[in-house]
């Protein structure tokens, strides 16, 4: 059985998934000992994948909420695992997010990476694979194999290319992910045994048909935990969030770029794709509890933030609280808050992507990624001070750009929710607005530290080409955010109309605590 | 016609004799010939079963001949290490051989 | 009108973009050109659009739709009405002024194309402010201007306090910003709409504690961007920009934005008495509060921020009691003398070189005598000195607040009028007369600002002089009145009054207390030059309080920011690294352990392994005999 939707004439998720591949064992086996050909190859390769993307959005019908471009093939068929692929308004957007940011970290670390180059590429074509793979999983056996496929190219980024503590971070990296990892694998082969419609069926992996498959109370709350807790760690959410800050230091610019920039939206991504349509009765019994962690992430990463010394650091706790937006906005259960959190994953993406190749940009130049050792850069700097410039303000959420869009949104949405969280969650505001312009007041503004600055050259042609097209998108966001909630629209409004029901029957104590003290829904 | 419990008290000692002189010895050569003289013991029992229980079927002896023969890859592949094991250590000795002591 | 509406905004966005990207390369100290004339042209568009309004041609324009999700839907539109209009008239006259003004006073700054590129950002964003039609494109340009006002008090970034004062700003915009934005949501949960008309619609249906709530919300961003006490701090500080910067954002257009968007929110406000009693409060307070620190400041620059930020005090006052069209009066008058005493401050401070003590100054009166005359003119207007602009928009204030039958705001204001006249005098005698206190060569090369910088004081101390005349009078009901009846029908409390006997002899009582503050301060600083020194002592801790602004600055730095810095470390240091990731690194650590314990089984002998091995076969053996047994 082999079936493919006649939209493109061609099965595009497919193409653009393995395309990647195809240039990594392109450059393994016919390129080896030409290591000016990597670059290329890569550069190519992305390229073309992101020709693919954008192909892929133009095509993509934005006035329906069901899956495009399905692909469906027999995979195991003995145990009910298909090779399902499709993309709705959800995936698409981090489609394209992951595309540009894999196209955009290669010529940033055109001049980084010195060493052993050709496994360098090679690990971000294969991880480039398995982050488009996930996105268009329609079968959780082979989402599982996608998700397990990013994790190792990205244990090796940190690991071979990273700072004197990789080994450290690696591990760390590869061991919480992986104990969230194997929780869910539990869970996935758990309720697809549990979905069969009689004893003698195989398991049912596919998601089309495990949407409809009803699990008891304690099942669905067991399976939730085991997934949210494997995505939880991805997001990554307080208090699981300690190997962000360490994998961040330590991973090389690009690998930062995409660890911010996509791996961290898997997270969200999972919780909205599989915890809310498979497991609703658990979610809406758990949501109160995990706003308020939401929330903690917001205010705890913003006060951590300020005290940060690392420049890469302060941006990787600054995540955290970004985050926080993002859980918090997806489960306030609300199209609004869900496009917000949507949007501040877009976003974020864009923001802390182009704020992580900065400071690679800047410790290319200067060495350091103290803060204490900076000061006074914007004055042999100009063209780097206002790039860092953009990125904070739309970092710290600045109307017109694309942070302030997104958090307004998720914020929105939990204002309607619950007015004290939204009051709490609003202040995380201010601190990101605290944390930001006094590192960018120690890093860019006051004397210059070292004279020997103003030897070194501004930002280069090459650097600034990938910087642009981040603060373009960031504007396009801000200015003009329809273009993109009209394309989450249909697939949010549906999400949000299939867990109503469950939100409408459900009163627990907290909730009931919460609705008393703040106004409530 | 000889009893079964003959031919099982003789393949239950020389699998004893086999047995221990795996476990006791240090030469990697006379460990390698008692794990031969074990694996014959267990031949022995397989042969008189089967010609007990379902003569002429020959289902037993099947098993011998596979048995021998991986009795042969065996030999050959241990006598391989320890000619190597010799190579690099002039010794044959099996307690000398504790590289992967946690 | 369109096209005018819409290229008030666009032409300085496209001067920023341009000099922005361009200037640094290519236009350097010519940068000014199109910045220049874009807001000449502006100002020209705004005045023409202030006369089709007063022919009473009103404009309500969607654009495009911004965000639309879920329910949620805002538009990118404008609204010019009388307001607006009246808006357009001071930031964009103020603007073109201080564009013109910075040619000479920026001249030869290594950053000049970078100044103008920022002020013409400015300029777009204040038009875009005052021209929006909805609360949430409100909050984009007022946190926009905020954005200009950071990059601009921080221009000259190498200096620490600079930097740190434009960071200050942001920050303390941020916090009126959080409640800001609260209410805009707020405002959204309970009407389903962000658009001006729609939300003045239903004002009336929201019900008490809500828009009460509301109000207050909306309040707490004006407090921030208004200056208002208690985050009044960032202003002053605020000083650490170029000077024209200061006339322009910190006195003229930007600080008004809390006004205008009260004034904006008249509907709401009008429904909600607590909040109006709240919002004449904080005025009148910050207004006698910020006038008694003005008392004792020796940076020119600094006297004059703290009376900004008392001046804007009376707008709220005013508002507060209902007295709308005086608010909005005071903040034409207000935007027009106080834009003309900072550009006058800067001439002075450019003539001395760059010196802001006024200590030492003093006697510079016949050396720079353009300077000094629209100087004397901005400080006559300010202490509201009868005729005068000032004289007229401040009175309306007063006798709003009598007449409301909050006479003891009016007391209050009363008392600020004569020490706002006193300060602004001592300002004017400290600078100007007596004798020069500076060192007799920074005496000689005392020099009148060029023409490029003169001529704006002259043109800005023509609308100081006459506005007052042309549209305050007869008081009440003067021009300004009828001009934004419309604007404020449906907030108006207080019935409508004609001019008599009350509020004739209210003004004589404002004048001659007017008067009196600036005689004392002659007294004080001309007449009997020892009598301050003497004063200060005597006041002594009262005096140290009010020079050490009343230490808010300090308090704040105790009570929010270091115990926040330390809580932060702590959560760093001990929750982070300690008990997060030692939970984490303890299971680490526990399976090490464990694995070391264990590790003495392996000894790596092969025989051993089998020796067990059989052991364990035999002990299974065992087992099963027994269980077949």
């Amino acid at each position: 059985m082999y079936s493919f939707q006649q939209q493109v004439g061609f099965p595009i998720l497919s193409v653009m998934t393995f395309l990647p591949t195809l240039g990594a064992l392109a450059m393994l086996l016919l390129m080896r000992g030409r290591p000016h050909l990597y670059k290329y190859t890569a550069l190519a390769t992305t390229g073309a994948t992101f020709i693919l993307s954008l192909a892929m959005v133009w095509k993509f019908d934005q006035y329906t909420a069901d899956f495009q471009f399905i692909e469906k093939v027999n995979w195991i068929q003995r145990l009910g695992a298909s090779y399902h692929m499709g993309v709705d308004g959800i995936s698409v957007l981090l489609i394209l997010l992951t595309t540009l940011l894999s196209l955009i970290i290669i010529p940033a670390s055109w001049n980084y990476i010195k060493d052993r180059e050709l496994g360098f590429f090679a690990s971000f074509l294969f991880l480039e694979t398995g982050m488009l793979g996930t996105f268009c999983a329609r079968d959780l056996l082979l989402f599982y194999v996608f998700w397990e496929i990013m994790l190792i190219p990205m244990y090796f980024i940190i690991g071979v290319w990273g700072g004197p503590r990789r080994v450290y971070a690696a591990l760390k990296f590869f061991l919480f992910t992986m104990a969230g990892s194997v929780l869910m694998l539990v869970a996935i082969v758990g309720i697809a045994y549990l979905a069969r419609p009689n004893q003698y069926a195989a398991p049912v992996f596919d998601l089309d048909q495990l949407q409809h498959a009803v699990f008891s109370f304690p099942v669905q709350m067991a399976a939730f935990l085991a997934f949210f807790i494997a995505f939880a760690i991805k997001v990554p959410m307080w208090p699981l969030h300690t190997w962000l800050p360490d994998a961040h230091v330590e991973a090389p610019t690009a690998g930062s770029v995409i660890l911010a920039g996509v791996l961290l939206k898997m997270g969200g991504y999972g919780i909205i794709r599989f915890c809310i349509p498979l497991f609703p009765d658990a979610v809406v019994t758990a949501m109160p509890y995990i706003l308020i962690l939401s929330i903690i992430a917001i205010i705890y990463g913003a006060l951590v933030s300020l005290v940060q010394k690392d420049l890469k650091k302060l941006v990787a706790y600054s995540s955290v609280s970004h985050m926080g937006f993002v859980t918090g906005g997806i489960f306030a259960f609300s199209v609004i808050g869900l496009e917000g959190a949507l949007l501040v994953m877009f976003s974020h993406g864009l923001l802390t992507g182009a704020l992580f190749l900065m400071v690679g940009f800047m410790y290319e130049r200067l060495h350091t990624r103290e803060i204490s050792a900076m000061g006074g850069l914007a004055s042999p700097f100009p063209v780097m001070a206002a790039f860092l410039l953009f990125f904070t303000l739309g970092s710290l959420g600045l109307p017109g750009l694309s942070g302030f869009v997104g958090e307004f949104l998720s914020l929105l949405g939990l204002f309607t929710y619950n007015k004290a969280m939204a009051v709490v969650a609003a202040a995380g505001i201010i601190m990101a607005a605290a944390y930001l312009l006094w590192m960018y007041l120690r890093v860019m503004f006051v004397e210059t530290r070292d004279e020997k600055w103003f030897r070194l050259s501004d930002l280069n042609l090459r650097e600034i080409a990938s910087l642009a097209p981040l603060a373009g998108l960031a504007v396009w966001v801000g200015v003009y955010p329809d273009t993109f909630i009209n394309i989450i629209q249909p697939s949010a409004s549906h999400l949000i109309n299939h867990i109503s029901p469950y939100l409408a029957q459900h009163g627990d104590f907290l909730t009931r605590f919460f609705a008393s003290l703040g106004g409530g829904r | 016609m000889t009893p079964l419990q003959h031919y099982l008290v003789l393949s239950g000692a020389l699998f004893s004799v086999g047995a221990w002189g795996v476990l006791a010895r240090r030469s990697i050569i006379m460990v390698v010939m008692c794990l031969e003289l074990m694996f014959n013991a267990v031949n022995i029992a397989l042969v008189a079963f089967s010609n007990y229980a379902n003569a002429g079927a020959g289902r037993g002896e099947v098993f011998v001949f596979f048995v021998l023969a991986i009795a042969a890859a065996e030999v050959a592949v241990g006598l391989a290490i320890g000619i190597a094991m010799y190579r690099l250590r002039e010794k044959l000795d099996v307690d000398e051989l504790d590289e992967m002591r946690g | 009108m369109k096209a005018a509406v819409l290229l008030i905004p666009l032409l300085p966005l496209a001067s920023f973009i341009i000099t922005g990207f361009f200037g640094r390369r290519y236009f350097k100290d010519k940068s000014h050109y199109l910045s220049v004339a874009s807001v000449a042209i502006s100002w020209i568009l705004s005045m023409y659009v202030f006369i089709q309004v007063e022919r009473g041609q009103t404009l309500s324009w969607q654009l495009y739709t911004w965000i639309a999700a879920g329910k949620f839907h805002v538009d990118i539109g404008f609204l010019v009405d009388e307001l607006t209009a009246i808006m357009l008239l001071v930031v964009s006259t103020v603007g073109l002024m201080v564009h013109i003004y910075s040619i000479g006073y920026m001249h030869g700054d290594k950053g000049y194309y970078r100044f103008f590129a920022y002020i013409n950002l400015f300029m777009f964003s204040m038009f875009m402010l005052v021209l929006a039609n909805n609360y949430l494109l409100l909050y984009v340009f007022w946190e926009a201007v905020g954005l200009c006002s950071y990059l601009l008090i921080a221009f000259w970034f190498p200096k620490l306090s600079a930097s740190n004062a434009g960071m200050k700003a942001f920050l303390v915009n941020r916090v009126g910003d959080f409640g800001f934005s609260l209410g805009i949501m707020l405002i959204f949960v309970t009407l389903g709409t962000l658009d001006y008309s729609s939300v003045f619609a239903a004002a009336g249906t929201i019900g008490g504690g809500m828009v009460t709530a509301i109000c207050l919300l909306l309040f707490t961003g004006a407090v921030g961007k208004s200056a208002q006490f208690p985050l009044h701090v960032w202003l002053p500080d605020a000083m650490e920009g170029p000077t024209p910067v200061s006339s322009l954002i910190h006195a003229a257009t930007m600080v008004n934005a809390g006004v205008y968007m009260v004034a904006r929110s008249s509907p709401l406000f009008a429904h909600s008495h607590t909040a109006m009693l709240v919002v004449a409060a904080i005025g009148t307070f910050t207004a006698i509060f910020a006038a008694i620190i003005a008392l004792v400041q020796n940076d020119i620059k600094k006297v004059l921020a703290y009376s900004t930020i008392s001046q804007l005090g009376y707008m709220f006052m005013a508002l507060g009691v209902g007295a709308w069209t005086a608010a909005m009066f005071h903040l034409l008058a207000h935007g027009f003398f106080k834009g003309l005493l900072f550009l006058c401050s800067g001439s002075v401070i450019h003539a001395l070189g760059g010196e802001q003590d006024m200590r030492k100054m003093g006697g510079l009166r016949k050396k720079i005598k353009i300077t000094y005359w629209t100087f004397f003119i901005g400080a006559l207007a300010l202490s509201g000195f009868p005729g005068l602009s000032g004289f007229f928009s401040k009175d309306a204030i007063l006798s709003g607040a009598f007449s409301g039958g909050y006479w003891y705001f009016w007391i209050v204001a009363l008392i600020t009028v004569f020490l706002t006249a006193f300060y602004s005098f001592r300002l004017i005698f400290m600078t100007f007369h007596s004798e020069p206190r500076m060192d007799a060569k920074v005496f000689a090369h005392v020099h009148e600002s060029p023409p490029v910088m003169t001529a704006p004081l002259i043109v800005l101390s023509v609308p100081t002089v006459v506005a007052g005349l042309f549209l305050g009078i007869p008081p009440e009901s003067g021009h300004i009145d009828h001009f934004l009846h419309r604007v404020f029908a449906a907030a108006i409390v207080t019935p409508e009054h004609q001019f008599g006997f009350l509020s004739g002899s209210l003004m004589a009582i404002s004048a001659v207390v007017g008067i009196g503050g600036i005689l004392l301060a002659w007294h004080f600083y001309l007449r009997c030059p020892f009598l301050p020194a003497a004063t200060c002592k005597r006041a002594g801790r009262l005096y140290t309080l009010a020079l050490n602004k009343f230490y808010v600055d300090e308090i704040y730095f105790a009570v929010f920011i270091n115990p926040l810095r330390r809580f932060s470390r702590w959560l760093w240091r001990i929750v982070d690294a300690g008990v997060i990731d030692g939970a984490v690194n303890g299971a680490g650590w526990l399976a090490l352990g464990a694995g070391r314990l264990l590790r003495p089984i392996q000894t790596g002998k092969v025989q051993g392994y089998l020796f067990a091995m059989f052991l364990g076969l035999l002990a299974l053996m065992v087992v099963y005999i027994i269980l077949t047994l």
